[in-house]
C-alpha cells in the first residue's frame, strides 16, 4: 500500500492507501472530511470540488496519491480563522443559495476558484463556470446571485 | 419577537450554517462502529428466468462475510404498494410481488440479484464481480402500446400488461362523448409525457445496524418520510414492530419523490445486520440510481377538447396509458390516477370531463412520484391542447383562457372532477404575468430576433394544482392505505425555549427556519429559542412525511394547533400565578396579563413554573408544558399561476435558447417570501429541465441508454436564465390556519407547457403545431423539416 502525505486545511495528514483510492475517498473515508460529496460517478456534478495547489478541481478525478504532496483545501477550511462564515459563504446563506446542501460545498469551493481567477465575472461568465457544477435544488438562480454579491463584497 | 421575524419575514435559513461549512451529516457521512459494506449485483439485462446464482467464488473472495440471494430471505415479505385502485369493472389492480432479491426471474435492468457483504466496499464490489447468475433471457417489453398489444408478459398475474383500466368520471363517459360529436370544434392531441429521473443530488443511501442485547433495528436512510419507511418495512416486509424499529432521515440531499417510496436495499441492510451481526452500509453510485431509483412522468396520451363557436370549453377526453415499471412503487399507482384526473378541469369551468388510464407494466425502472407527481401531466396535456385550440380557433391563448376561467366569486368551486376548489383568481395572476412580461414589447422583440435571423416565440400557461396532501378520508375512499394527516409535538422546555418535533421532513426546504418562524410569530418570542426536530422515528410522535408540497399546509398547521394548545394551558399557569380566572388572561408579545389590571406575568415565568409547580392545583392543573396534535387537512389547497416564457429558436439547428421566465404565482399566506422564491426557481428550472433536456431512454431490448450524468442531460447554469417571479395575488387557503397553500412542486408543474407552448409560437409560421419533450435541437430540427415537407 502506497503511503501519502499531503496538507489539508493547513495540517500535515498521511495515510496508507489503495492504489485506486480517490482523493475524495482519501477525505472522507481516512481523515472523515464529510462535507467534500460524491454526486456521481463520471466527474459531471462538481460535489466534490476541493482546491488542489491552488485551483478547483473534482476530487473524484484525482488518485489520492497523485495529491501526495498537495495542498487541499475542502470546505472545512473554507470559514474565518474566527469560525465566522467567508465571505463567499456568507453571501450563499444571504442569497439563498443553497436548498439541500449537498451540492453546495463543490458550489462555494469552485466559486472560490471563479472570483480568484475573475474578480467581478458577468452573469453569463458565472453561468459559464458553473458548467462543472449541478444543483438540483435552486435552479441556479440564486447560486449566481451568490456569487455576484461575494464578488461586491471582496472588491468592495 | 424581533421587528424583522416571524411569520412574513425572509429570515436566513439556520441550516445553512452547516452545509456551508461542512457540518451537514448526510447518511453516507455516518459511519457505525465496526459497520461492513453491502454492493448489490444487478441485472444486466432487462428480462430473464434466473435459474440459479453461483456465489461460491465470491463467498470466498477477501474479506467477505456472506453472499446473499432470494434463497437466503425466508419469510421476508415483498415491498408493499401503499395506494389500490379499483378498475372499471370493480377489480382491484394486479400486484405482483416485488421481492427485495429476484426471486427466480429478473424483470429490469438494475433488478438486484445478489448482495455482498463484505469488510470493506472495494472487497464487496471485487467479489460481486466473481458472482455468476445463471439467466436465460426472455424477450423484454419496453414500449408500453406493445406492452398492451400482444407483448411479452412482465409478470403472469397480468397476461396484458395492464396493472389497471380506471375510467373517471366514469358516470360522464357518454356525455362526453355526445359534447365532443356534437361540438362546433373539437381539438386533438396526442403527446408523449418524457420519461424522468428526478436525481436529487445526493444518491440513495442506507445504513442498518441491529442492538442484539435490546433486540432493536436502527435503519439510517435517505427518505423523505422516516415513519412511512418504518410503517411499510416493519409491518410488510420484515416483520419487525414499531418499538423495536427506528429510522433516521437526518441530512438529505434533495427528495423530488424519489425519496418517498420504501426501497428494497432499505430492508436488505436493515434484515443483514442482524444477520452478520454488525452495521451493514450501502451507499448508491450514480449510475446504480439511474437502475434502481424511482422513474417519473412516462404518459403517453391523446386529448380532446370541445369548444362552442365562441371557444367555451364544453367537454374534455383524454386517454392515457401510463407506465409503472417492472413493480409497483409505494404511491406509483395513484400518480396517474388520483393525482392526475382530478386536475383534468385546470383553472376553467369545463362541464365535462372524462379520462381513461391505463397503468402498464413494462421492462423498465418502477416509476412514482416526482416532483408534482401527477399534476404535471395532467397540466401539460390540458395547457398544450388549450394553446393548439387558441391557434385554430384564431383566438389570442390568453383570452381563450379567460373566457373559460372559473370566475372570482365561483369560489368555492365544486369541478367535475371530485374535488372543490376552495380559492383562487386567476384573472389576478394572469394579469400580474402579463404586467411582468411587457407583452406590448413583443411585437418589436419578435422583429429583432428576425433580423438576427432568430424565430422569438411567446409561451403563456396558466395551471392549477392539489397540494396539502391529504384529507385521510376522502384518500381512504380512494383506495390510499394510509392516512395522509400529519404530527407535531410542541415542548416548552423549562427555561423558555421551545423544540417543536415535527413528522414533516426536510431536504431543502427550510423548514428548521420557516417552522421556527410560525412558532415565534404566535409565541412572540425570539426565533433563535425555537428548535425544529425532524427526522427521527424515536423523537418525532408520528409522521407521514413531505411530499405532495404538504409540509407547511399540513405539518405546519399540526404545528400551528400545538402552539395553540400550548397557550392554552400557559394562560392557565398564568393565571393561577396571578389569582385570576382563565377566561381574564390574555396572551400578547409573550407576555400575560390580566384583562384591565396592571397584573402581568412573562412567558419564561410561566414555562418555569410548569416545570417547579409547587403550589399548583394539581386536580385541574398538571406539571409540564408540552402538546401533541395530529392535523388531517379538510381539503387539499390549490395554488395556481400564471407562467409566461419568451424564447429563441435558430431554424437552422434546432436549438431553443430561454430569454425570459416569468411566474406569478398564488401560494396564499407566504411564511418565507425567499425560500418560497427559492421553491419557484427550483421547480421551474426541473420543469424547463424536462421540457428541454432530459430524457431517460431505454433501447428496445430494455437497457438504459441515459444511465449517467453523461448520458442524461441535467439542467446547468448556463443553459437557464434568472427568472422574475411574483407571488403578491394571493388567495389564502380557506380551511387551514396559516392559510397556506404550498409552493414546492408549482414551477414543475407550469413550466414545461409554457416552454412547449413557446417553442411552437416560434415555428407556427412554419407550421409546426406540436413538439414532444424534450425540445432537443434535433427534435426542434427535425419538426421544421417535417412540417417544410
Amino acid at each position: 500500500m502506497p503511503s501519502i502525505s499531503m496538507t489539508v486545511n493547513g495540517k500535515t495528514v498521511s495515510g496508507d492507501i489503495e492504489g485506486r483510492t480517490l482523493l475524495v475517498q482519501f477525505l472522507r473515508e481516512n481523515l472523515r472530511l464529510t462535507g467534500t460529496h460524491v454526486g456521481c460517478d463520471t466527474s459531471q456534478c462538481g460535489a466534490c470540488v476541493v482546491i488542489m495547489n491552488g485551483d478547483s478541481v473534482k476530487a473524484c478525478t484525482v488518485l489520492a496519491a497523485s495529491a501526495d504532496g498537495a495542498d487541499v483545501k475542502t470546505i472545512e477550511g473554507m470559514a474565518n480563522a474566527d469560525g465566522s462564515l467567508s465571505v463567499i459563504q456568507q453571501a450563499f446563506q444571504d442569497n439563498h443559495g443553497l436548498q439541500c446542501g449537498f451540492c453546495t460545498p463543490g458550489m462555494v469551493m469552485s466559486a472560490a476558484d471563479l472570483l480568484h481567477q475573475n474578480p467581478s465575472p458577468s452573469e453569463g461568465e458565472i453561468r459559464d463556470w458553473l458548467e462543472g457544477n449541478i444543483c438540483r435544488c435552486t435552479g441556479y438562480h440564486n447560486i449566481v446571485k451568490s456569487i455576484q454579491a461575494a464578488a461586491a463584497s471582496l472588491s468592495a | 419577537m424581533p421587528k424583522d421575524q416571524g411569520i412574513g419575514a425572509s429570515s436566513k435559513r439556520r441550516e445553512d450554517v452547516r452545509f456551508l461549512t461542512g457540518k451537514g451529516q448526510y447518511t453516507d457521512d455516518i459511519n457505525r462502529p465496526d459497520q461492513v459494506y453491502a454492493y448489490f449485483l444487478r441485472s444486466n439485462v432487462a428480462h430473464g428466468t434466473l435459474n440459479g446464482v453461483d456465489t461460491a467464488a465470491a463467498s470466498a473472495a477477501p474479506g467477505v462475510l456472506r453472499v446473499f440471494t432470494a434463497a437466503d430471505l425466508e419469510g421476508v415479505g415483498g415491498i408493499p404498494c401503499g395506494w389500490l385502485i379499483t378498475d372499471k369493472n370493480g377489480d382491484p389492480m394486479k400486484e405482483p410481488k416485488h421481492p427485495i432479491l429476484a426471486e427466480g426471474k429478473v424483470n429490469h435492468v438494475g433488478d438486484p440479484i445478489a448482495c455482498v457483504v463484505a469488510e470493506s466496499l472495494n472487497q464487496a464490489r471485487d467479489a460481486a464481480e466473481m458472482i455468476e447468475p445463471d439467466i436465460s433471457e426472455l424477450p423484454a417489453v419496453i414500449d408500453m402500446r406493445a406492452a398492451i398489444s400482444g407483448g411479452p408478459a412482465v409478470h403472469t398475474e397480468a397476461p396484458d400488461n395492464i396493472c389497471y383500466d380506471w375510467d373517471f368520471v366514469a358516470e360522464n363517459k357518454d356525455a362526453v362523448a355526445e359534447a365532443i360529436a356534437g361540438a362546433h370544434h373539437v381539438t386533438t392531441l396526442e403527446l408523449v409525457n418524457n420519461r424522468m429521473v428526478a436525481n436529487p443530488m445526493e444518491p440513495r443511501a442506507a445504513i442498518g445496524e441491529y442492538d442484539a442485547g435490546r433486540g432493536e433495528h436502527t435503519l439510517y436512510t435517505t427518505s423523505q418520510n422516516p415513519h412511512l419507511t418504518r410503517l411499510l418495512m416493519g409491518a410488510f416486509v420484515l416483520s419487525i414492530p414499531e418499538h423495536k424499529l427506528r429510522v433516521v432521515a437526518p441530512d438529505v440531499g434533495g427528495g423530488f419523490g424519489t425519496k418517498i417510496a420504501h426501497y428494497a436495499e432499505e430492508a436488505f441492510v436493515t434484515w443483514a445486520a442482524k444477520e452478520v451481526g454488525r452495521p451493514v452500509k450501502w451507499t448508491a453510485d450514480r449510475s446504480e440510481a439511474f437502475m434502481s431509483d424511482t422513474h417519473g412522468r412516462d404518459h403517453v396520451t391523446k386529448v380532446e377538447l370541445a369548444l362552442d363557436e365562441n371557444g367555451k370549453f364544453l367537454a374534455y377526453r383524454s386517454t392515457t396509458l401510463a407506465n409503472m415499471g417492472a413493480y409497483l412503487s409505494t404511491f406509483s399507482t395513484c400518480v396517474p390516477t388520483w393525482l392526475h384526473g382530478i386536475l383534468l378541469a385546470g383553472n376553467y369551468t369545463t362541464p365535462l370531463i372524462f379520462t381513461n388510464v391505463k397503468a402498464v407494466f413494462t421492462n423498465t425502472v418502477p416509476l412514482d412520484a416526482s416532483r408534482g407527481a401527477g399534476r404535471p401531466e395532467a397540466t401539460f396535456q390540458l395547457e398544450r391542447t388549450i394553446d393548439k385550440a387558441a391557434r385554430e380557433m384564431g383566438i389570442d391563448p390568453i383570452e381563450l383562457r379567460r373566457r373559460n376561467f372559473i370566475a372570482p366569486d365561483a369560489f368555492p368551486y365544486q369541478t367535475p372532477v371530485a374535488v372543490e376548489y376552495d380559492t383562487g383568481n386567476y384573472h389576478a395572476t394572469m394579469d400580474k404575468a402579463v404586467e411582468m412580461a411587457d407583452l406590448d414589447g413583443f411585437a418589436a422583440r419578435k422583429a429583432e430576433s428576425a433580423a438576427r435571423g432568430k424565430l422569438r416565440g411567446l409561451g403563456i400557461v396558466h395551471y392549477i394544482e392539489a397540494c396539502g396532501i391529504a384529507p385521510s378520508a376522502l384518500v381512504g375512499s380512494l383506495g390510499a392505505r394510509a392516512g395522509l394527516y400529519e404530527a407535531a409535538t410542541v415542548r416548552v422546555n423549562p427555561t423558555g425555549n421551545v423544540s417543536v418535533f415535527t413528522g414533516s421532513h426536510s431536504h431543502g426546504q427550510g423548514h428548521e427556519t420557516t417552522f421556527a418562524q410560525v412558532v415565534a410569530e404566535m409565541l412572540g418570542c425570539d426565533e433563535a429559542n425555537v428548535d425544529i426536530v425532524h427526522g427521527d422515528t424515536a423523537r418525532i410522535p408520528f409522521g407521514m412525511g413531505t411530499y405532495g408540497s404538504r409540509s407547511l399546509a399540513v405539518g405546519g398547521s399540526a404545528i400551528y394547533r400545538s402552539v395553540e394548545k400550548i397557550i392554552a394551558k400557559a394562560k392557565k399557569i398564568a393565571a393561577h400565578l396571578m389569582e385570576a380566572s382563565d377566561a381574564d388572561v390574555t396572551f400578547a408579545d409573550g407576555q400575560f396579563t390580566v384583562a384591565g389590571t396592571d397584573k402581568s406575568v412573562d412567558w419564561g415565568t410561566v414555562a418555569l413554573t410548569a416545570y417547579v409547580p409547587h403550589n399548583f392545583p394539581h386536580d385541574t392543573l398538571e406539571p409540564g408544558l408540552e402538546e401533541t396534535s395530529f392535523y388531517d387537512p379538510a381539503n387539499f389547497t390549490y395554488p395556481a399561476g400564471a407562467y409566461i416564457c419568451e424564447v429563441e429558436v435558430d431554424a437552422d439547428t434546432g436549438k431553443v435558447e430561454i430569454q425570459s421566465f416569468i411566474a406569478a404565482d398564488d401560494f396564499g399566506n407566504i411564511v418565507n417570501p425567499m425560500i418560497v422564491e427559492g421553491q419557484v426557481h427550483g421547480g421551474v428550472a426541473h420543469g424547463l429541465g424536462q421540457a428541454l433536456l432530459e430524457h431517460c431512454i431505454y433501447d428496445s431490448d430494455g437497457q438504459l441508454v441515459s444511465a449517467s450524468f453523461m448520458d442524461y442531460a441535467m439542467p446547468r447554469a448556463d443553459d437557464l436564465p434568472s427568472f422574475v417571479v411574483d407571488h403578491s395575488c394571493a388567495t389564502p387557503c380557506t380551511h387551514n390556519p396559516l392559510g397556506v397553500k404550498g409552493c414546492g412542486e408549482a414551477g414543475a408543474i407550469g413550466s414545461p407547457p409554457t416552454l412547449v407552448n413557446a417553442v411552437v409560437d416560434a415555428l407556427s409560421d412554419h407550421g409546426v403545431t406540436h413538439i414532444d419533450m424534450p425540445l432537443t435541437p434535433s427534435r426542434v430540427w427535425a419538426a421544421i423539416q417535417a412540417a417544410k415537407n
